[in-house]
């Protein structure tokens, strides 16, 4: 644990080393706000939810995330530093999670600072205070699993760029396979089955079961096991290539 | 005097190239080795491996009495590694990047801000502490890996090419840091380098490797004492040369 402290202190405080968190904030704050009012209809709905808000983000992760998560290891790789932590008294684990957990943590302090939205709509009528506490919690879910993705793909390259455009790809296919298009267009045809799977592998479908404001530990899971799995994805793949 | 490493037939393949075939090394307290042989020899290869950063394909590491690959964090406790280029964070501030290299360390608190402390002293980083470490120069940046490296004043030293890029002051001052860690704190150290006076300078034992393997191990004076008569330049250049070209061996025996 002390050991994953010191690497999330690292990691964490690097975002603000440069302009690049700076930068991400403000876009991410005004991306979706944007979306929310423009789009989304926020005021033209006349109701004290926060639905439009939060709808959008899983679109907004899809570009914002991998702009993250593509240094994670890449900038490792590149810089030759990865030689410098691996041979510190670190286990890969502690190295892993460190950068984890303080790009998620970074991507909820983002999320928190739209906090103020939650004060205008409050000031404007009377929201469902749950509802919007699961879709906080179904927006930091969806960010974590993406970012668990990029790290995995960060860890395989030391260009950035491609760390980028594979992780945009495969969070796209994630989005994709839940999106209600995709799905009505595969019901046409494909026996149910796979109608079904595609649904419980497809980002959007969690997501928006729990922007609904229901929290059902199977989209929790959901989210859980993708983070997991490609963290474990990630140790691997370090482990077996520090050196590339 | 006690083995603190201890190498038994490093072998490293990448692909088709044999990088080490073979290696292996002890080294006792108070060595200073220095680690010769051309460019893609095979150095960083087997220094890589003795930190536990490469998996050797065979062969076995014991650091300070730890086998490397039984307990890899005790084992790496007890090494400090310069690795080629001295890397590190090049948008930490000098005094932070230490901090964070104590902390890594397991020194916390106080504890941690003196070895920082110490360190600095020691490496004559005091003027550059609130740079990031983008900014420095070449010198600089190897002194800052050398800090990092030494900090908690580890039994075993691993050293990548810690010279160069520094200036000839610079360098005496680096080698004086060497010799005393070797010959009175007692630490085993191993340093690669392309330069061959350095070895003269510093070393107590010299080994030129070629293709992945050991063609000379014998003390900086022997190594001179082999020089070939007739053969321009300095006698190490001579050595080298007939070793790393291969006609040493004929040329010798
Ligand atoms: N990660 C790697 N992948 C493929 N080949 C490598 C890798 N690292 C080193 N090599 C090769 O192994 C050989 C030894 O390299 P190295 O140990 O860096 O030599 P030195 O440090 O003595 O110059 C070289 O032929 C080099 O190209
Ligand atoms: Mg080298």
């Amino acid at each position: 644990m002390r050991r994953i402290g010191i690497v999330f202190r690292r990691e964490f405080s690097g975002y603000f080393a440069t302009p690049l968190a700076a930068i991400f904030l403000v876009v991410f704050l005004f991306l979706s706000s944007m979306f929310a009012f423009n789009i989304g209809g926020f005021f033209d709905r006349g109701q004290a939810d926060l639905r439009p808000f939060f709808q959008f983000h899983p679109w907004l992760y899809l570009f914002l995330v991998p702009a993250i998560s593509m240094r994670l290891w890449a900038e490792e790789r590149r810089t030759g530093t990865i030689e410098l932590i691996a041979t510190l008294p670190l286990t890969m684990q502690d190295l892993v999670l460190g950068k984890f957990f303080a790009a998620w943590a970074f991507s909820g302090l983002a999320l928190l600072l739209t906090v103020p939205m939650w004060w205008t709509v409050s000031f404007l009528g009377e929201p469902d205070h749950g509802v919007i506490v699961c879709s906080y919690l179904a927006s930091w879910l969806t960010a974590g699993a993406f970012l668990a993705i990029g790290s995995a793909i960060s860890s395989l390259t030391k260009n950035q760029v491609v760390a980028f455009v594979l992780c945009a790809a495969v969070c796209f296919l994630l989005l994709l396979s839940g999106f209600s298009v995709v799905l009505d267009f595969f019901r046409s045809w494909a026996p149910n089955m796979v109608v079904e799977g595609l649904s419980a592998i497809g980002v959007l479908t969690h997501f928006d079961s729990m922007v609904r404001g229901v929290i059902d530990l199977r989209d929790v899971l959901y989210f859980a096991s993708l983070i997991v799995a490609f963290l474990m994805i990630n140790t691997a793949v370090i482990d077996w290539r520090k050196a590339a | 005097m006690t083995t603190l490493i201890e190498a038994k037939d490093l072998r490293k393949k990448f692909g088709a190239i044999k990088a080490v075939n073979g290696i292996n090394l002890n080294v006792s307290a108070g060595e200073v080795l220095g680690f010769l042989g051309p460019n893609g020899a095979g150095k960083s290869t087997t220094m890589r491996m003795l930190t536990g950063f490469l998996e050797a394909d065979s062969g076995t590491v014991q650091l300070a009495g730890v086998a490397l690959d039984t307990d890899p964090l005790e084992a790496r406790r007890r090494m400090g590694y310069l690795p080629e280029g001295a890397p590190a964070y090049p948008d930490m501030r000098v005094r932070d990047f230490l901090m964070f290299i104590a902390q890594a360390r397991g020194f916390m608190g106080s504890e941690a801000r003196h070895r920082v402390e110490q360190v600095i002293e020691r490496i004559h980083l005091g003027q550059v502490l609130g740079q990031t470490i983008e900014t420095l120069s070449k010198g600089f940046k190897r002194r800052v890996g050398l800090a990092q490296a030494i900090l908690h004043d580890p039994p075993v030293l691993i050293l990548d090419e810690p010279t160069d890029g520094l200036d000839p002051n610079q360098k005496h001052e680096v080698r004086n840091l060497i010799s005393e860690m070797g010959a009175s704190q007692g630490k085993a150290i191993v340093l690669s380098t392309h330069i061959l006076e350095e070895v003269e300078a510093v070393c107590t034992r010299a080994v030129i490797i070629n293709k992945g393997k050991v063609v000379v191990d014998e003390t900086p004076a022997r190594l001179v004492a082999r020089a070939p008569e007739e053969s321009g330049g300095s006698a190490l250049d001579a050595v080298f040369r007939s070793v790393t070209s291969g006609d040493l061996e004929e040329a010798g025996q």
